[in-house]
């Protein structure tokens, strides 16, 4: 209790010691004002418009110089003093400007950035291998706690499952249980089980094939999430479908 | 025999579970019933486990065992032995262990090293002392052990026991564990020490889960089985030689036997579906499982070679972690789904008398006490979504179908397995913050952690 006293009478001198040195860095003079450029050294200014361009399209460059006798521009050659010149640069790059004069040399840069073309148009779908095509169209399902009945929300993905597989009649398939953490091991197993059997129940009586379905339970042996919250545990109460020869 | 005769009548547990903790009644069995009626409010409370738990504790004086020579490697073995006998004492439920600063000046290696005024007034006031001596000869280590009612000056020997095997610390444990099964079979009531007995369970410290073994206590943890994918509820056959559990075989879960006498896997038949939960009847001549190979979870009896398999149940939901009754093998303990959240059910072994014990809550996990009269089980009496509440383990009588909770230091607690002796527990618990085994009296007291390294779950106690 001591030190903590301590510790709050040394936190507020130190807080008071900030802001009093602070009020009185406000009150020293300004600095005095830089001495004047020589008189004799060039200046150089170069921008790019517009800054970003797509493959193919031009930017402009436009620059200024003074004091100079000796102008130019990396990638582009000699130029006036002063001026502007188109560009189309197939890449991004950086243009540098020198100016050099009898007072020394200045130097600018712009850059112009090139955004590359977009990606090609992805391969028509009958390039998919089967099993990606099952990976991508069938949905799980997943179950309230502790129950094996498929919930009403479940019915659209369940609906649309059975009409990929039944459009797809040649594809195998394994339905995996799962289960959340809560519970006991071993009830966990045959819940899982109860699970694979009703979302192979539910698919037979939406018209696809029982010979096609393997079922298998793995209780809470393989979590999908190993958080111990309900948003994971929602996630390990499923039926997962597994594209299985 | 007095001695054992007086403890054997007092039986007598009362826990009071208002103060959270196991009061035991230190009064008779007369009183106890007259007790019992006069409080009809309390009658739910009462349990009595017929092992001389919570009776009055045989006060006992285990001196250090003296060195019978000057062989350099006794030292090792002694401290082993002493360790071993003390702890195997201390476990067993029924001693008053003296303390060692109680003790006289002075080693007793042999009968006449006792001075009986020394050990049974105060301050040891002993009733039993267990003394003796060991000595490591070429190969061979000898150990002799008394054990002496000391208040009984006239005729005080009750055991006197030589042992002699290898001069390995190893021997030194496994003598002392004999001669400690020994004490508690003269002084406790009759019954079979666990010293020597095994402890089977599922680790996971290798990355998979596989079956271990490990003593009674602990020690000489070590893989059973190295198959590489899932493999759970191991249970030893009740002559020890074989040692059931499920595994994951790639395309579901199937019974797989591992024979202790071959050192390898035995086949079994793989019925289709998830097999689970092997348990085997007291005679080891059949087991029973749970199959889904009819579409559904459902408990089946097979034959202990696989052969004769037929369902028992027929009820939709899960139904799970089938055990039979010890005593009479003309019961079956088990899990079922079938109106809601898990519930204990028994029923005969043929199927019919289906009966519920547990109505509330969440409960799984059932076993059959040896004597046949109770039921551990884990209840998470309130349960579900939004108050998971506690997972505990709890005693049941199985006639009555009174309870006792045992188990209140908070975590998950799982899988509750007797010993032989019918006066130890050893479940499973995560309340250290990791899943380890850990074992307690039957009546909830002296609860100890055995295992520490990786996660450990699903034991099971070896029947003898």
């Amino acid at each position: 209790m001591k030190q903590l006293k301590l510790r709050c009478f040394a936190l507020v001198f130190a807080l008071g010691a900030i802001l009093v040195l602070g009020a009185c860095h406000k009150k020293t003079p300004p600095p005095p004002p830089p001495p004047p450029p020589a008189a004799s050294a060039p200046t150089a200014s170069l921008t790019a418009n517009p800054e970003t361009i797509d493959r193919g399209q031009s930017s402009t460059l436009t620059w200024q110089t003074a004091n100079a006798t000796d102008v130019s521009i990396e990638g582009v050659g000699a130029v006036q003093a002063s001026g502007s010149q188109s560009v189309t640069p197939t890449e991004s790059t950086t243009y540098t400007l020198s100016a050099h004069g009898p007072g020394g040399t200045q130097s600018a840069t712009a850059r112009v950035t090139v955004n590359a073309p977009p990606p090609p148009t992805p391969t028509p779908q009958t390039n998919l291998t089967e099993e990606q095509m099952f990976a991508q169209n069938v949905k799980d399902i997943y179950f309230d706690y502790d129950k094996a009945d498929i919930r009403p929300d479940q019915q659209a993905s369940l609906q649309a499952d059975a009409a990929f597989l039944q459009q797809h009649p040649t594809m195998p398939l394994t339905i995996e249980g799962h289960c959340d953490e809560r519970g006991s091991t071993e009830y966990n197993l045959a819940l899982g089980d109860n699970r694979a059997s009703a979302v192979k129940n539910a698919l037979a009586a939406a018209g696809v094939s029982g010979d096609r379905m393997k079922t298998v339970s793995y209780g809470k042996e393989k979590p999908f999430c190993t958080e111990s919250t309900e948003a994971c545990w929602q996630q390990n109460r499923r039926g997962h479908f597994v594209y299985s020869k | 025999m007095n001695l054992v005769f007086r403890r054997n009548t007092i039986r007598s547990i009362h826990p009071m579970i208002r103060f959270s903790r196991l009061y035991f009644h230190p009064a008779s069995l007369l009183g106890a019933l007259l007790f019992l009626s006069a409080l009809p409010g309390l009658a739910q409370d009462w349990i009595k486990t017929g092992t001389g738990l919570g009776v009055e504790r045989v006060r006992i004086a285990v001196p250090e065992f003296k060195a019978a020579n000057a062989d350099p490697r006794n030292g090792e073995l002694l401290k082993t032995f002493n360790d071993t006998l003390w702890n195997d004492l201390a476990n067993a439920g029924i001693f008053d262990l003296v303390s060692k600063s109680f003790y006289p000046l002075g080693q007793v290696g042999s009968p006449s090293d006792v001075k009986f005024e020394t050990w049974n007034a105060p301050p040891p006031n002993a009733a039993m002392l267990a003394f003796g001596n060991l000595g490591a000869a070429a190969n061979n280590v000898t150990v002799q052990g008394w054990l002496d009612d000391v208040k009984n000056v006239s005729s005080p020997q009750v055991l006197a026991k030589q042992y002699s095997d290898s001069a390995t610390t190893q021997a030194a444990r496994t003598i002392a564990h004999k001669f400690a099964d020994e004490i508690i079979f003269r002084l406790g009531g009759g019954i079979n020490g666990i010293a020597e007995t095994q402890i089977f369970y599922v680790s996971a410290r290798g990355g998979r889960k596989e079956i271990w073994a490990m003593d009674y206590d602990g020690a000489s943890q070590h893989p059973v089985t190295t198959l590489g994918t899932i493999s759970l509820s191991p249970h030893i056959s009740p002559d020890g030689s074989r040692l059931a559990f499920s595994s994951f075989t790639g395309s579901g879960w199937e019974i797989r036997m591992f024979s202790f006498d071959l050192n390898r896997l035995v086949s079994f038949p793989r019925f289709g579906a998830s097999n689970l939960s092997p348990s085997w009847a007291p005679d080891g001549s059949r087991l029973a499982l749970s199959s889904s190979r009819s579409g559904d979870p459902e408990i089946y009896i097979v034959d202990q070679s696989g052969a004769n398999l037929r369902r028992i149940t027929n009820s939709r939901g899960p139904d799970v972690s089938p055990v039979w009754n010890r005593k009479t093998a003309s019961e079956i303990a088990w899990v079922s789904g079938r109106s809601g959240l898990p519930q204990i059910y028994i029923m005969g072994s043929d199927g019919t008398n289906v009966q519920a014990m547990t109505d509330q809550g969440y409960a799984v996990s059932p076993a059959w006490s040896p004597n046949g009269q109770f039921l551990v089980f884990s209840w998470m009496r309130h349960y579900g979504p939004g108050a998971p509440g506690a997972q505990d383990i709890y005693i049941m009588d199985v006639a009555s179908k009174q309870w006792v909770q045992l188990t209140h230091d908070g975590g998950r607690n799982d899988f509750p397995s007797w010993a032989p002796d019918n006066r130890h527990i050893v479940f499973q618990s995560n309340r250290s913050g990791s899943l380890q085994i850990w074992s307690m009296l039957a009546d909830g007291s002296n609860q100890k952690q055995l295992t520490t390294s990786g996660s450990n779950s699903e034991p099971d106690w070896s029947w003898k």
